[in-house]
């Protein structure tokens, strides 16, 4: 069919549909808390706002993001950036009682990248089992499944759960997950078996042993480099009162040692590990959300130290809303004040050469102000304190940058 | 109350539009950084020092793009990071001869040991009998000076070290020249056909174009038009980067600017200055040279101030390591040009790793390891006042 024929008929498709809002903005900040106090990380994918088409049994979503940035650093600056970060749409069906698919389709930096990051069958055969399988997003942290950008007061996503951890790393698996609740307390588990990462995590034009470029290894959802499994185990509790802390480990052999039934290297581990947690302090009804991760990584010693075999970071972000009432027809516009402090170290260790530390880190200071005319989209002014120092611990790079951007489910 | 929000909103608006010139850094001094080029490049060749900058400091070579497999450094900024003087981390191990006969372990890998492999290879180890030493890589700003300093000057500087009451004398290195080199205009070769070299530790490199063609080859494992042999096989294979691309960071390295020295008009600096001619540093670390005919007007016909002679000294046995390349002796190295000194530290961690190895973690202890031909000045250095050493340093940290 001819394709301008096939995408017309689909728009009139979409327009002509009595479509309805259905919307859940439990999980966006700072939500209903009544509700957002029985969910937990491991939901936020399908707690998403849907619109329904008519009495069909799918629903569309999705998201945009879009900055104006200016940044300088140690005074070069390539001035003026608009940037079309991404654009997400998601699709959901409930096929029948317990059975329910969702899919995440991303496209960054105006499709330059276009990414299934997420496209999965649940069936439900208890809260407390879940089967899970197709393309899914590794729970190794929060971030990595509660990643929309409207759901965040800050233009870009946290320094290391984007370059230290692959954020929205999603891999073909299988598994099962569930959730318990006593009275105040919830607890929950998820446990993947998936395929896992290949030699490029310290073989990439970074310099550096980087786990996203992972990302770039498109065969990864038809044929793992190894035919090992990668496992991914996340525990979490959660108190209404005093919020949710969860803890994650991701890891297998990453290498390819195999090739045509000849070993040709040793097998070689990644592991990851990470602790999340969320609250909110009741008198100020402040946000704290935070993120640590560390990565270890088995790289030959006769490799290049440039390629770290320990790794770590995180990120701590304070939201602090200042004001909630009517403006113009919003009935519950919000003003946020925030600030998001992070850091990473890329190498952690010492040179063999000299017995000092290897640098290769950065640290970054983040405040920023942000209205929300209501949960669903958001309006964000970030300066961004960047230090970055080199392998050898040289004097750090500074960067500074303005940032205004404009976030929305749709 | 509306109209006090809108004038918070203009305000506000007004404040961020200014905030970007105020609130962001500004740039270092131009003193303060090696990297940068000379003056007056015009557009063409300023596009051409961009695209070389890239390829010198961004790009990372990968087993995808030809590293290795054997290799000591995955890209150029490795070894020179900022363009400066690299860190032990990235040092070169080169071993193999002794004399002026040539390598005896070509064979075996010679003369550059890639003591680092790609995952599933096996990195070199030095054979044994061969002796060895290690090279700390050396700052690259102000080469396209250096690289127009013509034959006769550097002859003519040697002839003059001949009656030096201090013993200094000082010789160049001569050497083959690879095929893929061809002699510079008004070059001067010896009855056997060599040619001077000059850059390098040991003064073994002819020009730019060899330098780079051979650190591609040598430290990342890239073979080009000009050395298609792969160092891990030992035969030749397929360029692994263009032609254009080498020739790009040629240009780039012929149009780094030379350091700046910061606060020449200081009392302390210039006392220090005083003091180093005094005591016969000038001797082999010249303060001026000039340069040939250049096309890029701020190399042509111009004097600069390096404060080496391109020359090869003996420099005593603490430094003898009984390794050499071209005709130097195993304990002569070429004068290290003293230029960029004081800004050593910002590429090497904020530490010193100072002489051909790194050793000497302070100028004074690089000054104290000065043999040979340089034992009369280091035996004056000595004698010196603490007051007066402390001009000394002051002056070589302002270079």
């Amino acid at each position: 069919m001819n394709n301008k024929l096939y995408y017309s008929i689909i728009t009139l498709l979409c327009f002509t549909l009595n479509s309805y809002a259905q919307i859940d903005s439990t999980l966006i900040k700072p939500g209903s808390d009544t509700t957002k106090r029985s969910l937990m990380n491991l939901e936020a994918i399908h707690n998403r706002p849907f619109t329904n088409i008519g009495n069909t049994p799918a629903a569309l979503g999705g998201y945009m993001e879009s900055n104006w940035q200016y940044l300088s650093t140690e005074g070069v600056s390539e001035g003026h950036q608009f940037q079309f970060r991404r654009l997400t749409l998601f699709t959901s069906a409930t096929i029948t009682k317990r059975i329910k698919f969702l899919a995440e389709i991303e496209f960054e930096d105006g499709a330059k990248e276009i990414a299934i990051e997420f496209a999965a069958l649940d069936i439900e055969l208890s809260p407390l089992l879940n089967l899970r399988g197709g393309m899914i997003v590794n729970p190794i942290g929060a971030f990595n499944e509660n990643h929309d950008g409207p759901k965040w007061e800050f233009t870009d996503r946290p320094l290391a759960m984007t370059n230290m951890l692959p954020a929205t790393w999603s891999t073909p698996g299988f598994g099962i997950y569930g959730k318990k609740s006593f009275n105040k307390w919830m607890a929950s588990y998820e446990f993947y078996l998936s395929s896992g990462f290949d030699n490029s995590i310290i073989e990439n034009s970074e310099n550096k042993t980087f786990l996203p470029a992972t990302k770039q290894n498109k065969n990864r959802f038809e044929e793992s480099e190894n035919g090992t499994i990668f496992t991914t185990t996340k525990f979490a509790v959660k108190n209404n009162k005093w919020g949710e802390i969860g803890i994650s480990h991701m890891g297998g052999i990453y290498n390819k040692y195999r090739d045509e039934g000849i070993d040709i290297d040793d097998k070689r581990r990644v592991n990851i590990y990470a602790i999340d947690f969320n609250t909110q302090i009741p008198n100020t009804k402040t946000f704290v959300t935070g993120e640590f991760a560390w990565v270890f990584v088995d790289v030959p010693e006769t490799y290049s130290q440039q390629f770290g075999t320990k790794q770590q970071g995180g990120f701590i972000d304070i939201v602090q809303p200042l004001y909630t009432r009517k403006v113009l027809d919003w009935n519950n516009a919000t003003v946020n004040l925030s600030v998001r402090i992070e850091y990473v170290d890329w190498n952690k260790g010492r040179f063999k050469e000299t017995g000092h530390q290897i640098g290769d880190e950065a640290w970054s200071f983040m405040p920023g102000i942000s209205f929300r005319p209501s949960q669903k989209s958001v309006f964000r002014l970030n300066y961004r304190y960047l230090k970055t120092r080199d392998l050898f611990q040289n004097t750090p790079e500074r960067t500074d940058a303005l940032i205004v951007g404009i976030s929305t489910y749709f | 109350m509306k109209k006090t929000n809108t004038l918070i909103i203009i305000l506000a608006g007004i404040l961020c539009s200014v905030a970007c010139q105020k609130i962001l850094p500004a740039a270092p001094e131009d003193h303060d950084l090696l990297d940068g080029s000379v003056q007056g490049l015009n557009n063409e060749q300023a596009a051409r020092f961009g695209r070389g900058d890239l390829t010198f400091n961004n790009k990372i070579f990968t087993s995808e793009t030809g590293l290795g497999p054997i290799f000591v450094a995955t890209s150029c900024g490795s070894c020179h990071p900022g363009d400066g003087k690299g860190h032990p981390f990235t040092s070169l191990t080169r071993f193999g001869q002794t004399d002026d006969t040539g390598n005896k372990f070509h064979t075996q890998g010679g003369p550059q040991l890639q003591n680092r492999a790609l995952p599933g290879y096996q990195p070199e180890t030095i054979p044994p009998g061969a002796t060895f030493s290690t090279f700390t890589p050396p700052m690259v700003t102000g080469l396209g000076f250096l690289d127009l300093v013509s034959d006769a000057d550097i002859l003519a500087m040697a002839k003059k070290n001949e009656n030096n009451i201090d013993g200094i004398r000082g010789q160049p290195n001569w050497i083959t020249l690879p095929s893929y080199i061809k002699p510079k205009e008004n070059a001067i070769a010896r009855y056997d056909g060599k040619y001077i070299a000059r850059f390098g530790l040991k003064a073994s490199v002819y020009d730019l174009l060899h330098q780079t063609v051979e650190a591609l080859n040598q430290d990342i494992g890239i073979t080009s038009i000009y050395n298609p042999i792969d160092q891990w096989s030992g035969q030749p294979i397929e360029p692994e980067i263009l032609a254009s691309e080498v020739h790009n960071l040629v240009f780039y390295l012929q149009t780094l600017k030379a350091p700046i020295q910061r606060n020449p008009e200081n009392h302390t600096i210039k006392a220090g200055k005083s003091l180093f001619k005094s005591i016969g540093c000038e001797g082999c670390h010249r303060e001026t040279l000039k340069t040939g005919t250049s096309l890029i007007t701020a190399l042509n016909k111009v004097e600069f101030h390096p404060y080496t002679d391109l020359l090869v000294h003996d420099m005593g046995s603490e430094l003898d390591d009984k390794y050499t390349e071209g005709t130097a002796k195993t304990s002569e190295w070429r004068t290290a040009p003293l230029w960029g000194l004081g800004l050593v530290k910002n590429s090497q961690g904020g530490k010193y790793f100072l002489m051909h190895d790194g050793r000497a973690k302070s100028i004074e202890e690089a000054i104290l390891l000065h043999g040979g031909e340089a034992k009369v000045s280091r035996d004056r250095y000595k004698e010196l006042p603490n007051e007066d050493k402390s001009q000394l340093t002051a002056f070589l940290e302002s270079l």
